[in-house]
């Protein structure tokens, strides 16, 4: 949060009047303390307001706002994401985890509870993990939406893994009413030498502010890749804080289609060495869209990895933002980071906004970074149609290839093929 | 096969013509050759007759069995038959050759009112043509001339060729860049398509390629209009003595 700083009379009655419509759970056992202060956190810096800097490019006040706008339902002819794929589901309509839609959380390698009932038990290890590594993610820029998701999370699960877990764990979530406004936690601890592999699927509510907090200790690997929903009306603004201890792996994937306004940010903090941390993003937009990534990565630890990879396509009026910044603190020698931000826009009215950062205190790091924007190849475009590939599904094969090194960071080519898949059906779509 | 009558084309950009009146007549199963000085206009006829935006046809018409196809999309000409290989092939970052191929093969097909091919067919078929090719499989897997060498890449224009079978084959300098091994190559592929129902167009500088490419036909080609037409020896003549006489002839 930095220094002290006054919070302007307008945004604090802007903070006071969405806190009006939000009440802190009652009985949340060692939660209690966690959620005080995550409320006291967010008092201080205020909701954010157009004028902020870290808002730049993106207008807050429809998150901020009191109450949800009312985002119809998308009736999807698709079926679920990921349906040929062994995993457990959890399932959460509009916010709220229900057991009967779930499958039995019962998982070899894994342990998973539902948030209301760790914060029961008098020593649990999410304790140590809940809102803390919110608040860390706080250090250099503020996250109120965080802080607010910290005090007032409705609910969430946390799940440790001890070993390998023997299939992914599906986060499902369901938007069933238009005027939902939904706020989950989870907390993730993937233990030394564990490895697990979770799926997020689902546009979840009208209004969803979703926070997860994932540590992985020493060699541990999290795989983690998610499917925001295509629901055309809905809005989100998601935070990812994770750290990484020595020899872990951690990699994330978000495909975004549709979505009037997303906000995903990712705060990562590598503190072990020879960590690797990979964040990839595909987002298509149509129309009335803005999608924004805002990824912080800190490099605190000698010989890690970073990859921040993300591809925009962008189409009547769409509007792409991203955020990136490394941050390789002094000390954190043999650091190779990469950070690529792309988008291909399809006509003259759509538009990135790109705000590429490197901040490097040590001298011995290979750091790169780069920002485009740019149409399709009119060269390779009339290649393919001259072999006999009509301009449609040759345009969509360009387009698939601009999103190719985004997909590339999915491990599972299972999971891999799922994502191509449904980002093919949504071009064909637009050709209908 | 290929009929093209009086055709001008100009830069669509610019007030230029390139194209001043083109006539050439490329029969069924016959091998013709166009040579002639850089800037003659050669690229440019092969890919007007490809439909490539940017140029436009001011006069003429040019048909492909029978058929018109100056109005037609590019996709639409490669599915009634036409097929160009690049001079310059391009190169399209994250398409899979094989993808590629397999995605142009069966647009085609359906195009033209077939069935799909099976991915296991294809498979099968690629795998031989790219072999006679020596197209190892790294090169099918790789993106589409991402990375290719130039006779990688001419190699690759030729695999296309063969794998869609067009009737009206269209070769812009495919020699150019080659070696002797990789001219041989090229060649035997070529050879290998001559039928009695497919029809070639190769667009050369050297005589080199049309000794291992024998053609019915040469033209010559100068300031956009074929100034000469004859056998084969009219490409010696040109590898002994020049343009300069021929042009000064038709001067
Ligand atoms: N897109 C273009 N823009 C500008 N000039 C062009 C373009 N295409 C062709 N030309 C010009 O047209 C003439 C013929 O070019 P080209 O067809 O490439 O000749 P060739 O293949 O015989 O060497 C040249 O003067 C060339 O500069
Ligand atoms: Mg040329």
């Amino acid at each position: 949060m930095g220094a002290l700083k006054q919070v302007s009379q307008a945004k604090t009655n802007a903070t006071e009047e969405r806190l009006a419509r939000l009440t802190l759970p009652q009985g949340a056992g060692w939660a209690t303390e966690a959620r005080e202060g995550a409320l006291a956190r967010l008092r201080a810096m205020g909701l954010p307001g157009r004028r902020d800097e870290y808002w730049r490019y993106t207008r807050p006040d429809t998150l901020v706002q009191p109450s949800a706008p009312e985002a119809a339902l998308f009736h999807n002819d698709e079926g679920p994401l990921f349906d040929t794929i062994d995993r457990v589901k959890l399932v959460f309509v509009d916010g709220v985890f229900d057991p009967d839609l779930s499958d039995d959380p019962a998982l070899g390698g894994v342990e998973i509870e539902r948030l209301s009932d760790a914060s029961q038990a008098d020593i649990h290890w999410s304790k140590d993990l809940y809102g803390v590594l919110e608040t860390d993610g706080q250090s250099h820029v503020d996250r109120p939406f965080a802080a607010m998701n910290t005090a007032f999370a409705g609910d969430g699960i946390v799940i440790r893994a001890t070993g390998k877990a023997e299939k992914p764990v599906n986060l499902v979530y369901l938007h069933k009413s238009v005027s939902s406004d939904a706020i989950l936690h989870h907390v993730v601890r993937v233990e030394s030498g564990a490895e697990l592999t979770m799926l997020e699927t689902g546009p979840a509510a009208a209004r969803f502010n979703k926070c997860m907090e994932v540590d992985v200790a020493a060699g541990g690997t999290f795989h983690h890749i998610r499917a925001q929903g295509r629901d055309h009306e809905r809005r989100a603004v998601t935070h990812i804080f994770a750290r990484l201890a020595e020899k872990s792996v951690f990699k994330s994937f978000t495909m975004t289609a549709n979505g009037v306004l997303t906000r995903n940010e990712a705060v990562i903090d590598i503190t072990g060495d020879d960590a690797v941390a990979h964040i990839a993003g595909a987002a298509l937009g149509d129309g009335d869209f803005l999608h924004d990534d805002t990824v912080f990565i800190t490099h605190d630890a000698v010989g890690c990895e970073s990859r921040q990879v993300f591809k925009k396509v962008l189409r009547n009026g769409a509007v792409g933002v991203f955020q990136g910044k490394i941050l390789v603190k002094q000390g954190a020698q043999k650091t190779d980071g990469y950070q690529i931000s792309q988008s291909l826009l399809l006509d003259d009215d759509s538009q990135f906004l790109a705000k590429p950062e490197l901040e490097i205190y040590a001298d011995d790091v290979a750091c790169s970074h780069g920002s485009t924007s740019g149409a399709i190849d009119e060269e390779g475009l009339f290649y393919l149609r001259s072999r006999g590939i009509p301009e449609g599904p040759a345009t969509d094969l360009m387009v698939l290839a601009f999103l190719a090194e985004a997909i590339e960071e999915i491990d599972d080519q299972e999971i891999a093929a799922d994502i191509t898949d449904r980002l093919e059906s949504w071009l064909a779509r637009r050709r209908g | 096969m290929l009929e093209i009558k009086n055709l001008h084309v100009k830069l669509e950009e610019e007030d230029k013509a390139i194209l001043k009146g083109v006539n050439l007549t490329v029969e069924a199963g016959k091998v013709h050759a166009i040579m002639g000085p850089n800037g003659s206009g050669k690229s440019t006829l092969s890919y007007v007759m490809s439909g490539r935006d940017g140029y436009e046809v001011t006069d003429g018409t040019a048909a492909l069995g029978g058929e018109d196809i100056l109005d037609m999309d590019p996709e639409e000409r490669a599915a009634a038959g036409l097929f160009l290989a690049f001079q310059y092939p391009v190169e399209i970052p994250g398409v899979g050759n094989m993808t590629f191929l397999r995605t142009a093969l069966n647009a085609q097909r359906k195009a033209r009112g077939e069935d799909e091919m099976s991915a296991a067919d294809f498979l099968k078929l690629v795998r031989a043509k790219a072999k006679d090719l020596k197209i190892d499989a790294d090169m099918l897997k790789r993106p589409v001339n991402v990375g290719f060498s130039g006779g990688e890449k001419k190699r690759n224009e030729i695999l296309q060729m063969a794998m869609l079978e067009p009737k009206m084959c269209i070769l812009d300098e495919t020699d150019s860049g080659l070696d002797v091994d990789a001219m041989k190559l090229v060649s035997d592929g070529v050879n290998a398509l001559r039928d009695e129902g497919r029809s070639f167009l190769v667009i050369t500088h050297y005589q080199r390629l049309l000794d291992h490419i024998k053609p019915d036909v040469v033209h010559i080609m100068a300031d956009g209009r074929i100034v000469k037409s004859g056998g084969p020896d009219l490409a010696l003549e040109v590898e002994n003595n020049g343009y300069a006489d021929i042009l000064a002839e038709v001067a």
